[in-house]
């Protein structure tokens, strides 16, 4: 990790209220891997304060892409920033997904989750596996990144509540449906994020299938790095104890069967 | 060539910037020389392992953030047999924040402590908003009875200098750090956070898990300056001046006031090379205005 003062090269909306930034460096490039996240200084002044942590989305020749909804104050700022403007990162952080070879792989998107999943699914089907995508959403308009994770060569399948897109319901019913056909089983690893009620509901289907399941955390954050211990995840550590881990510096990617849920 | 060294007791530091307890690590050593600063003072440690507040565990307030931590810490024995030797030796000087709920506490950690030859420094923790205190009502810092009963079970024990940390929630800081200073203190550090909440509008709940936890950052920076300047009316002994420090101008003002030392806390989240460049921006305010020791710019508030 380092702190870097990158440039960014582009910041456009995918979607209402959703941005996808460009950002240039060639460290973060090099040492980036599917599933850790950056910090990002919005403002340099003092309001908004702290830095947010963003999931890398790509990895690109040149630097990374991050996606990110508008949500508050850090990320409005975000989005108003232009093509050449600097950008104040610290990164990368985190522990980023363990890849299991396997011949298929499943990824369980819901809402803007879909961002570190991205990289992910470049990084699986670059090593020739084959890769199903099941992205969730309240409705159309927020199910981003569809055609993004059909051009990697993957298989995308998607489920809105209103049925706007795909299955109406949720992400974890076409799981559940998948999961059914006899060519998925333990050896298909299922990889997360979103929600935590649907993250959940993900760890539930992948331990009743016995299927390893890895799951990236979201956790409001200060440091980044694991100094201030500010975004504990509650992890189970037998039957009765539990401890807390750290979804910057532990995480954010864990065992979906370490978590007490 | 400026002098920047400060004494706090009979320990000289190098300069007078020290990163603040529970917001400086090891962690931070891929980042930046954590060797510049004058004193980095660990995370409050307790005797036992503490397992901290239920998430979330941070806010983000204007200017400000709320920590509700809770002193999640794993002990006096993971620290000294796992934590102290990630901390650089020598040119910066390690203090160690202690916590706890009894006198009997802080006795059995100063007395390990002082065994200990990379320990500096002690700063008592007797103001953090986010535990309970055994079975005394609010703070220890909120008592001068207390703060005096703490201060002198343990100055009896040893020779390092005690630095009293205070907490800005009482009527009269002052006067609760002059306590401080008759039970035996070398040095108060303040202010502490303030307790604070904030709220999600739309869940309807706090948006720590703990309902409430401490404010720090810019925020409270006029506040603390205040305090500094109060009890430095009041105290002969060296006053760390805290609260919201996001640079050298911030430090300089807190010098102003009567601060002998400056903490950086929250603004390490921020950018973690806020205290190496503070105490680059103070050496050359003290070159720019021609001033050789910086020991001659504390309190030198104008009128």
């Amino acid at each position: 990790m380092k702190q870097l003062n990158t440039k960014i090269i582009k910041n456009e909306q995918v979607a209402p209220g959703f941005y996808r930034m460009r950002i240039e460096s060639g460290y973060l490039s090099g040492k980036s891997k599917p599933g850790q996240f950056v910090e990002v200084r919005c403002s340099e002044g003092s309001d908004p304060l702290l830095r947010r942590p963003l999931g890398v989305h790509r990895i690109i020749n040149n630097g990374i892409e991050i996606l990110y909804e508008v949500v508050g104050k850090g990320t409005k700022v975000l989005s108003g920033k232009k093509t050449g403007e600097g950008l104040d990162i610290i990164g990368p952080l985190g522990n980023g997904f363990d890849i299991v070879s396997a011949d298929t792989a499943i990824i369980v998107a819901g809402g803007i989750g879909v961002a570190p999943l991205m990289a992910l699914a470049e990084k699986l089907v670059s090593r020739r596996g084959s890769v199903i995508v099941l992205i969730g959403a309240c409705k159309k308009e927020h199910i981003l990144c569809e055609r993004d994770f059909k051009n990697t060569g993957a298989k995308v399948l998607t489920a809105t509540e209103d049925g706007s897109c795909g299955k109406k319901g949720r992400v974890t019913d076409i799981l559940e449906d998948m999961l059914r056909l006899p060519v998925f089983g333990a050896r298909s690893p299922i990889y997360a994020c979103g929600p935590s009620g649907m993250l959940a509901a993900v760890a539930r289907i992948a331990g009743s299938n016995r299927i390893p399941c890895q799951v990236s955390l979201e956790e409001r954050m200060a440091c980044g790095v694991g100094v201030c211990l500010g975004c504990p995840v509650k992890i189970r550590k037998s039957s009765t104890q539990y401890e807390y881990k750290m979804v910057c510096k532990d995480g954010p990617v864990f065992n979906a069967e370490d978590i007490a849920w | 060539m400026v002098n920047l060294s400060v004494k706090i007791g009979k320990l000289k530091l190098k300069n007078p910037v020290m990163a603040a307890s529970g917001t400086f690590g090891p962690e931070y050593r891929q980042l930046i020389d954590v060797g510049s600063i004058g004193a980095v003072i660990a995370k409050t440690i307790t005797l036992k392992a503490r397992a901290g507040n239920k998430p979330p565990r941070i806010a983000e307030a204007p200017s400000g953030m709320l920590n509700s931590i809770g002193l999640e810490n794993k002990g006096l024995d993971d620290f000294i047999n796992n934590k102290i030797q990630l901390f650089p030796k020598g040119k910066t000087a390690l203090i160690v924040s202690i916590s706890g709920d009894s006198d009997e506490e802080f006795k059995e950690l100063l007395k390990a402590l002082n065994k200990i030859d990379k320990v500096s420094a002690i700063e008592l923790n007797l103001s953090c908003p986010n535990v309970k205190h055994g079975s005394r009502h609010g703070l220890t810092a909120q008592d001068k009875g207390a703060v005096s009963e703490t201060v002198e079970a343990v100055r009896r024990l040893t020779k390092l200098p005690l630095i009293a940390k205070l907490s800005p929630c009482v009527t009269d800081i002052a006067g609760i750090a002059r306590a401080a200073e008759k039970a035996g203190a070398d040095a108060v550090s303040l202010i502490n956070t303030f307790p604070a909440m904030a709220v999600d509008i739309e869940t309807r709940k706090p948006l720590l898990g703990n309902m409430s936890g401490g404010l720090s950052g810019p925020a409270i920076k006029p506040i603390a300056l205040k305090m500094v300047w109060d009890t430095y009316q009041k105290v002969k002994i060296p006053i760390i001046g805290i609260g919201g420090i996001m640079g050298y101008e911030d430090a300089v003002e807190f010098i102003l006031c009567g601060a002998t030392c400056v903490q950086i806390g929250t603004a390490n989240f921020v950018d973690p090379r806020t205290p190496a460049e503070t105490l680059r921006g103070i050496t050359s305010y003290l070159a720019k205005n021609k001033i050789d020791d910086i020991n001659e710019l504390i309190g030198r508030l104008g009128k």
